[in-house]
């Protein structure tokens, strides 16, 4: 199994240095390898742990509430223009 | 004594009787945290200004003759992974450089209700991703015992700034250890609450079903009072738990007659320091001879603690950590050509090495055609392990343990080499997963002089018991008195 770290990059949304993907891949082939002694156990037929703590759906009443003022939020935005996040255009 | 050295207890009684004010106090620790943190760097930013207004506010109130609380006026530090209302939170990432939340974490709304004091933000793994807080996108903090020396992590400034008496108490975040093992490192208390016992509000998320924020401090009385003012329900953290709160001041009791301690002898094999061995041995001694029943237990997948946890926290980091992509706050890089230039570059620049790393990992681990065999079959061995901690209880009241297998190592021993630093997370993991408390407590020193630390496990919001045990062994013994040389 070796790892196509370019794909997982482009998945993850990172941009790797030549180094890096050199590096990392094997650092990660390294600590696949290690993980693959979960194999060792047979789970077939277990329920999978997401939780350690049994919790259940947690509803509230639909009720409307004040959240945070638009001005605050914005505030702290690389860009935005009236009321709204600016990114570089997406269409054309 | 002096004043920055007080515990809150302490400084809480000489508040009470006047002789002295939380100013004062506010401004001995701003002088020892000068006189010191040049050399330990646990500090990423110092809130003096709001710090002395909440003292002056307290002081008011002392000085009407009105009743004030256990932690009124106590100069505390805070992780710099809490969300701070007004107060940069970085999380010792470029990537958060300049974010200002316009919001407080539930815990830091409670203290504040509590009054008191914040002395500022301390440093840490990036977004708690590491075990030695030389993973920080900023600084590398010292270990006051020994400045070659790691602090542990990822709640390294936590820990560090607590020993090295610049705050009197401080909060981290536990993740895989990342309160139990600094403060194992750093020869203070730390504590890892239930899962859901503390709102996760405004803590900054890393591995959402692992995440706990707990107490770190200089005595177990201290950890106790922490306790009380930052655990329960919180409507706005769904996996928070409604379970009644004791009062855990009621829990600090010299007694461990008839408690039943189990020793796991899979934490006891193959890697372990031989002087921490025998610090824990003799602790083990002295609760026997104490009255309490030792049993030697079996906690079978132990072993796989590291590869589970490897799995599922950077399977929930991945995720969490996508919300990272410049457009709604924190860095935003330059020189894109577009949109997915401006997410791939801000994301590089800003992420340091070990978060790309488990960013990757994480992501590889969910993606199409991995997904079973990874984080799936990982999250079924995480149910047995599970099960090894609820069979374990049945028999036993507490099990205990080594914090770490070695006392704290030199800064750059492990950087170069992720597994062997992962693996030095083996006795703190296992808790973590089963979402059970534990506390780290010192028990001892090297001969090097370096802290060791004993680790108690408790079943699910047992902490009273922690408690008590472990005040049982602080009462009777000296090690968290002893203070590191840094003068």
């Amino acid at each position: 199994m070796k790892m196509d770290i370019e794909k997982v990059a482009r998945l993850a949304r990172l941009e790797l240095s030549e180094e890096e993907k050199v590096t990392f891949g094997s650092q990660l082939e390294q600590i696949l390898t290690y993980m693959e002694q979960l194999n060792r156990l047979d789970t077939s037929g277990l329920e999978p742990t997401s939780h350690a703590i049994p919790v259940n759906n947690v509803f509230r009443e639909d009720e409307v509430k004040p959240s945070f003022p638009q001005e605050e939020v914005l505030a702290i935005a690389p860009d935005e223009e009236d009321g709204h996040f600016k990114v570089p255009r997406i269409i054309e | 004594m002096k004043l920055h050295q007080l515990t809150i207890h302490q400084l809480h009684a000489l508040l009470v009787k006047k002789e002295v004010t939380s100013k004062e106090a506010t401004e001995t620790l701003y002088r020892r945290i000068r006189e010191t943190d040049g050399r330990i760097r646990a500090y990423l930013l110092l809130t003096e200004e709001e710090a002395f207004r909440q003292a002056d506010q307290v002081d008011r109130k002392i000085a009407k003759g009105e009743e004030i609380g256990d932690l009124s006026g106590i100069p505390l530090g805070l992780k710099d992974i809490l969300c701070t209302k007004g107060i940069q939170t970085t999380c010792a990432s470029k990537i958060l450089e300049g974010y200002v939340p316009f919001y407080d974490a539930t815990v830091i709304g409670e203290l504040k209700k509590k009054d008191a004091v914040f002395l500022g933000k301390l440093n840490m793994d990036e977004f708690a991703m590491g075990s030695s807080t030389e993973n920080s996108g900023f600084q590398i903090t010292h270990n006051p015992w020994d400045l070659e020396r790691i602090p542990g992590g990822s709640s390294g400034g936590s820990a560090a700034a607590v020993a090295a008496d610049e705050c009197i108490a401080a909060l981290g975040t536990d993740t895989g250890g990342s309160i139990r093992q600094p403060a194992a490192c750093c020869g203070v208390v730390g504590l890892k609450p239930t899962y859901g016992r503390v709102s996760r509000y405004g803590l900054v998320a890393f591995a959402s079903s692992l995440d706990q924020i707990g107490p770190i401090t200089k005595d177990v009385e201290d950890c106790a009072i922490l306790m009380n003012a930052i655990s329960g329900y919180d409507p706005r953290d769904s996996t928070s738990v409604k379970e009644e709160v004791p009062d855990y001041k009621q829990s600090l009791k010299k007694d461990v007659n008839g408690i039943r301690i189990g020793i796991p002898k899979e934490y006891f094999i193959e890697g372990i320091d031989p002087e921490v061995e025998k610090a824990v041995r003799d602790a083990i001694d002295f609760f026997r001879k104490w009255g309490a029943e030792i049993q030697e237990i079996s906690l079978p997948h132990t072993e796989y603690a590291v590869a589970i946890y490897y799995i599922i926290a950077t399977a929930e980091a991945s995720s969490n950590l996508a919300r990272y992509d410049g457009v709604k706050y924190g860095f935003r890089s330059k020189g894109y050509r577009d949109l997915m230039e401006m997410y791939t570059q801000t994301r590089a620049r800003g992420f340091g090495k070990e978060v790309k790393r488990r960013i990757i990992l994480g992501t590889y681990v969910l993606s199409a055609g991995y997904y079973d065999a990874y984080y799936r079959k990982a999250s079924q061995v995480r149910t047995l392990m599970r099960k090894d901690f609820d069979e374990a209880f049945q028999r036993v009241d507490v099990i205990v343990s080594p914090t770490a297998p070695t006392p704290a190592f030199r800064i750059g021993e492990k950087t170069e080499d992720p597994l062997q630093m992962y693996l030095s997370d083996i006795h703190t993991i296992p808790v973590n997963l089963a979402g059970i408390p534990a506390i780290s407590i010192p028990c001892g020193f090297s001969r090097q002089g370096l802290p060791i630390g004993l680790q108690l496990m408790g079943k699910h919001f047992d902490e009273g018991m922690l408690l008590r045990v472990a005040y049982t062994f602080e009462q009777n013994t000296d090690f968290h008195l002893r203070k590191p040389k840094l003068t």
